[in-house]
């Protein structure tokens, strides 16, 4: 793309800087699909949360920091996802299938609550995917099926924990592989522009011919079945859900907003940074309780600040 | 479809057009013809609903009354991109860059949506954009770090980039040099003579004058003057208009 003749510039493009991060990131994910036959299953397990920690976290960055719609709801997704595995292995689907099965009904369901959340702008957009989020939460407990207001086990899984682990592993891994080749592809084409043209300004936008409405609601179905497919990747890691309350929590959000807020809004990278950061730190701190909890809000919200005014 | 009436050339039509904000009238009832490739200027007073008029007719702002009629079809009810997609163009006052995309990127999105071009043609299309509004040279800068004047030619080339038949131009020669002045002019001049129907306000009137065959006089939300700009700058109720409202 840099043989753009007029004058002789040459323009840089979104296209050239990012392949080198493709050629980089193909090689590390077939490293990661091989790390099972390296590590042991104990090791490999746990990297599990870090593929669904940077799934969400990519996948709420293309919402809000590309398309500039800033949703604090998307534990809706996260926890239809893990409730979809229940639905769709009752019906007799083994519970990875489930996962993919689930995440098409998801879109259907986050195409359709589109045009709820688009009737709010901004600051209100925010709250009302957050109600949204607790609506979803209150349909799907009073099904007695579902475990009412208990949660609820996997009813059919995979028995051979080693085997269990590793599907997971790989389903985890391949649900992030393929939440960042279809951001990337998504940034790349055309529509990347339109995005960040109608998270700067939307009324230019429009009066340059992007249907923002459309473009706006194709990356909220994305953003939903990523998140779905992450608290699928959950609920099979935990072979069920907790409690709704767990699964449906807005805490979700708040880390969302601090792992891509902390490795960088609006760029790709970012979210992958901010997930590792997060993970780390949730792993050498979690026993450290409080102190923990309040060294991360003090980093989360110093790192915020900074970001909103640089922006 | 179109019936051939005497107004069935005209690219542009607009008919007892009307713009309210709650109980401020800012349009009171605008009738105008704009045929095909007529480059026509507009002037008034600060206030008197001018840009207004540019918004109700690429449709950023809905109508309270009357019918936009472009290329033969009413468009009244067309979002403001379906008209930017059949050929509108149109530039804000108050600039309204992409401020996280480059210049290039910026023209980009009106290549790639308004004139519908993919790979190759719309970056291609992106570019002659900006070398038509002298962008060039910073095209891999953000907006963002635009100083006002960059970002008013980059509302400029970013319009020229969805290849327009209609320009919309809303005051593009404010605060320019002479010599700025002078080759925005030869620009437009340029763009009129490719047969592109151009609608320009201004306050430099120099400018308009150096370019438009037809002016209007916009004051209080209707036409109070229209016709060749000489006579038009003449008239007895531009004068009025313009010594009363101080321009
Ligand atoms: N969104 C809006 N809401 C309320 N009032 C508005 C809005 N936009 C414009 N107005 C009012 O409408 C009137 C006409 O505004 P407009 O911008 O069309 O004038 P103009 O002729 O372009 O003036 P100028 O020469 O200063 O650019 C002004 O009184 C303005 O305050
Ligand atoms: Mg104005």
């Amino acid at each position: 793309m840099a043989e753009l003749v007029p004058g002789h510039v040459r323009v840089d493009r979104l296209r050239r800087r990012m392949i080198a991060t493709q050629i980089v990131g193909a090689v590390v994910i077939l490293l990661l699909a091989l790390a099972p036959y390296v590590f042991v299953p104990a090791v490999t397990s746990q990297w599990i949360k870090l593929f669904y920690l940077i799934t969400l976290a990519t996948v709420w960055n293309l919402l809000a920091g590309y398309a500039g719609m800033v949703s604090v709801g998307q534990q809706a997704y996260i926890g239809l996802g893990a409730y979809g595995i229940f639905v769709f292995n009752d019906l007799g689907v083994n519970p990875y299938a489930g996962a993919l099965v689930a995440s098409v009904a998801i879109g259907v369901i986050a195409f359709g609550l589109s045009f709820v959340a688009f009737r709010l702008r901004g600051g209100y957009f925010a709250i009302g995917t957050w109600v949204i989020a607790e609506a979803v939460r209150q349909v799907v407990v009073r099904f007695d099926s579902l475990g009412a207001g208990r949660g609820r086990s996997i009813a059919d899984y995979t028995e051979d924990p080693v085997m269990r682990n590793l599907f997971t592993y790989w389903l985890a891994l391949g649900i992030l592989a393929a939440t960042l080749i279809a951001t990337l592809f998504l940034l790349r084409s055309r529509m990347g522009v339109a995005l960040q043209s109608i998270r700067d300004n939307e009324v230019a936008a429009r009066a340059l011919g992007i249907h923002v409405g459309r473009a706006k609601r194709i990356v909220f179905v994305i953003a939903g079945i990523g998140a779905g497919l992450a608290g699928s990747v959950i609920s099979l890691q935990q072979l069920g859900v907790q409690s709704p309350n767990q699964i449906f929590s807005v805490s979700f959000s708040a880390f969302m907003v601090f792992m891509v807020l902390i490795g960088g809004i609006g760029t790709i990278e970012g979210p992958i940074v901010g997930a590792v950061v997060y993970y780390v730190m949730d792993l050498y701190f979690s026993q450290m309780g409080l102190w923990y909890t309040s060294a991360r809000w003090a980093c989360g919200t110093s790192r915020c600040s900074v970001c909103w005014r640089s922006s | 479809m179109t019936p051939p009436t005497a107004t069935a050339e005209a690219l542009l039509e607009v008919d007892g057009l009307a713009k309210s904000y709650g109980a401020l009238d800012v349009l009171t009832g605008v009738d105008l013809a704009v045929p095909a490739g007529q480059a026509l200027g507009i002037v008034g007073p600060n206030g008197a609903g001018k840009s207004t008029l540019l918004s109700v007719i690429n449709g950023t702002e809905r109508a309270t009354r009357g019918v936009v009629r472009f290329a033969g079809r009413d468009v009244t009810s067309v979002s403001p991109a379906d008209r930017a997609r059949a050929g509108m163009g149109r530039t804000f006052q108050i600039p309204r860059p992409f401020t996280h995309l480059t210049v290039f990127e910026n023209a980009l999105a009106g290549a790639s949506y308004g004139a519908g071009l993919h790979g190759h043609a719309a970056d291609m299309r992106a570019l002659e954009a900006l070398e038509m509004a002298d962008m060039l040279d910073v095209a891999n800068a953000p907006a963002g770090s635009l100083p006002l004047l960059g970002r008013k030619r980059l509302e400029l080339a970013r319009a020229l980039a969805t290849e327009p038949r209609l320009l919309l131009l809303d005051e593009i020669a404010g605060g320019l040099t002479e010599a700025e002045c002078d080759s925005l002019i030869a620009t437009i001049r340029q763009l009129h003579g490719e047969g592109i129907t151009i609608i320009w306000i201004e306050h430099v009137v120099k400018a308009l004058t150096a370019v438009v065959e037809r002016l209007v006089c916009l004051a209080t939300g209707v036409i109070v003057a229209d016709g060749p700009p000489d006579e038009v700058m003449r008239s007895a109720e531009v004068q009025r208009v313009y010594l009363g409202g101080g321009l």
